[in-house]
């Protein structure tokens, strides 16, 4: 057996080592065009701040591990896939046969079409080299104008305030994270940033870039400018499913994968953030890129591909969790709430403490929360598990932050239920 | 054997000092606060809830780390993080649908439960036995298993 994986992020690693597990004797193949071993782009900002060196975002410490793993790496670019011929074809012409191909080629930034995007100076934050390049740039006392306030600006935004850099973020749409926030908690996020000396422009747009001198003059769609070293892009991401252009396998927004992460061609699977998967709380296909769902669909794609059981699965929670500047920030499912649901709410606006849950009848949905770092994931394990919350829904519509207790009192022996699990 | 937590609700009076031990034990201060097992209180029931990690076969929280910071410990069975190589990007505290892992602001980092290496302070502190460390097959640890399985996959 061959199996060959493209893309050396999260879910083509997880898909490869599972792989190997699950079949001992196949061939694994993993394909990056990255010049560093695999590695994490969620460790950049860790990166930026020097807590870690580069190899600290790798996904494997031990330097051996793909070696003992006999998983063979492979640095190169994925020119085009043959379903029929179940081959593919590198940049520079070699090719690779397949008996099951995994897609796992993820995303990357989309650059706005704004006049100066190409100068010298603007940078997106996506790989290690951009890294270096930011690092070298953010220091104490540089003026940075980051474009774009959602999740991954955000993360980024936080390295670069950490980093003493003269910071201004601009920020097209009404509120900070407006995929991941609603108006309460994104305008919450803002003020927090803007009392920590970071300038935060909503509902503005960069109108164009131009040099002045040695420095970038950033206009604004209000008619003001702002002066600055270095410009971090950081405007939304797509899937890079360019390469199975040709190869006949469907895609939309993402490559379209079933519940068992299987591609229109029956041995072609995608996983990560090139895939347009089941989100389970809506049953459709939407591009999720996160870190938890890339690691799902590693798994499970590669189950799959090792034909083992048939793996199938209800769908990725989509969720999400930031922090900045210290305010941390998660929301989960349907945060935005479900059509003729009801939510609970509790907000301190001074001490930046906020959560807002989402039902369905008495089943979570689901949530957003500000300021909440103990037992958060119990938010994810009751929307995933679907769990009837009976008498402690309206206990949660009184008291949002009994969240723990709902699930224990709904899964547990305790409380109303203790004599009926044994 | 492998050995697990065995957590008893009707046993447990609420007197946290499972909290005091864990906190004692691995922060070196008496903080319930910073406990990784924690005593929850049903005030309309009169019931109390010890919880933390059960070392769960699906460790979410270990496939969802990025950068390979929590690991299987061998002796134990425990999921462990290592916190000269978490970055506390936090990811873990959402994947894991128990929640039982949360992020310390103090330290930067992560903290969940690692059975102490094999000898939890919580279970030796619990004057009630609510809390016991025995034969993993015990502990109902499948029930909970089955539940997080049932979360992701659907055969």
């Amino acid at each position: 057996m061959q199996h060959v994986v493209i893309g050396a992020g999260p879910a083509g690693v997880v898909a490869a080592e599972t792989l190997r597990k699950t079949q001992p004797e196949a061939v694994v193949t993993l394909i990056g065009d990255e010049p560093e071993a695999p590695y994490s782009r969620m460790a950049i900002p860790y990166l930026l701040v020097k807590q870690i060196a580069e190899q600290g975002t790798y996904l494997r410490k031990n330097p051996e591990h793909f070696r003992d793993q006999k998983i063979a790496i492979v640095q190169g670019r994925v020119a085009s896939i043959d379903c029929k011929a179940r081959q593919i074809a590198l940049d520079g012409g070699n090719a690779v046969a397949y008996d099951k191909l995994l897609v796992a080629t993820g995303s990357r930034p989309v650059s706005p079409p704004i006049e100066g995007i190409d100068l010298p100076g603007v940078t997106s934050c996506w790989t290690l080299a951009d890294a270096r390049r930011i690092a070298a740039t953010a220091k104490p006392g540089a003026r940075v104008v980051l474009m774009g306030a959602g999740f991954i600006g955000c993360i980024i935004l936080e390295a670069l305030a950490k980093s003493g850099a003269e910071l201004t973020v601009v920020e097209m749409e009404g509120r900070m994270v407006p995929r991941m926030m609603n108006d309460t908690a994104g305008n919450l996020i803002k003020d927090w940033c803007e009392s920590r000396g970071v300038k935060v422009h909503t509902s503005t747009q960069v109108t164009s870039i131009e040099k002045n001198g040695a420095a970038l003059r950033v206009n604004l769609n209000s008619g003001s400018a702002v002066e600055a070293d270095m410009v971090v892009s950081a405007t939304g991401v797509k899937p890079n499913i360019e390469v199975v252009e040709g190869s006949g396998i469907k895609c939309e927004h993402g490559i379209l994968v079933d519940r068992m992460m299987r591609t229109s061609d029956e041995n072609v699977f995608a996983a990560g953030d090139v895939a347009q998967g089941i989100d389970f709380s809506t049953g459709d296909n939407s591009v999720q890129a996160i870190q938890p769902t890339a690691v799902d669909h590693g798994q499970l794609a590669a189950r799959n591909m090792a034909g083992s059981q048939g793996a199938t699965h209800r769908g990725c929670v989509n969720m999400n969790v930031l922090d900045t500047l210290g305010l941390i920030s998660s929301s989960f499912g349907l945060w935005m709430g479900a059509d003729g649901g009801d939510s609970a709410e509790l907000l301190n606006r001074e001490r930046f403490r906020y959560i807002n849950l989402q039902f369905q009848d008495d089943v979570l949905v689901g949530a957003t929360s500000l300021g909440l770092t103990q037992h958060v994931g119990v938010l994810r394990g009751l929307i995933q598990s679907k769990t009837r919350l009976k008498v402690w829904k309206d206990r949660l519509l009184e008291d949002p932050t009994r969240i723990m207790e709902a699930y224990l009192a709904s899964t547990q022996a305790v409380g109303f239920n203790a004599r009926i699990i044994k | 054997m492998l050995k697990a937590l065995q957590l008893e609700p009707e046993k447990c009076t609420g007197c946290l000092q499972c909290e005091m031990a864990c906190s004692y034990e691995n922060e070196g201060v008496f903080n319930p606060s910073k406990s990784r097992i924690k005593v929850f209180t049903f005030h309309d029931e009169g019931r109390f809830a010890p919880y933390t990690c059960s070392q769960c076969s699906e460790a979410w929280c270990l496939h969802a780390c990025p950068v390979e910071a929590i690991v299987v410990n061998e002796k134990t069975g425990s999921k462990d993080v290592i916190e000269d190589i978490c970055v506390g990007c936090k990811v873990c505290t959402i994947a894991c649908p128990f929640g039982t892992v949360n992020y310390n602001a103090d330290s930067g980092k992560v903290i969940k439960c690692d059975l102490c290496g094999g000898e939890p302070a919580c279970a030796e502190a619990c004057p009630t036995d609510a809390i016991t460390y025995v034969d993993a097959d015990h502990t109902g640890l499948e029930r909970m298993r089955a539940h997080a399985a049932q979360t992701v996959s659907k055969s």
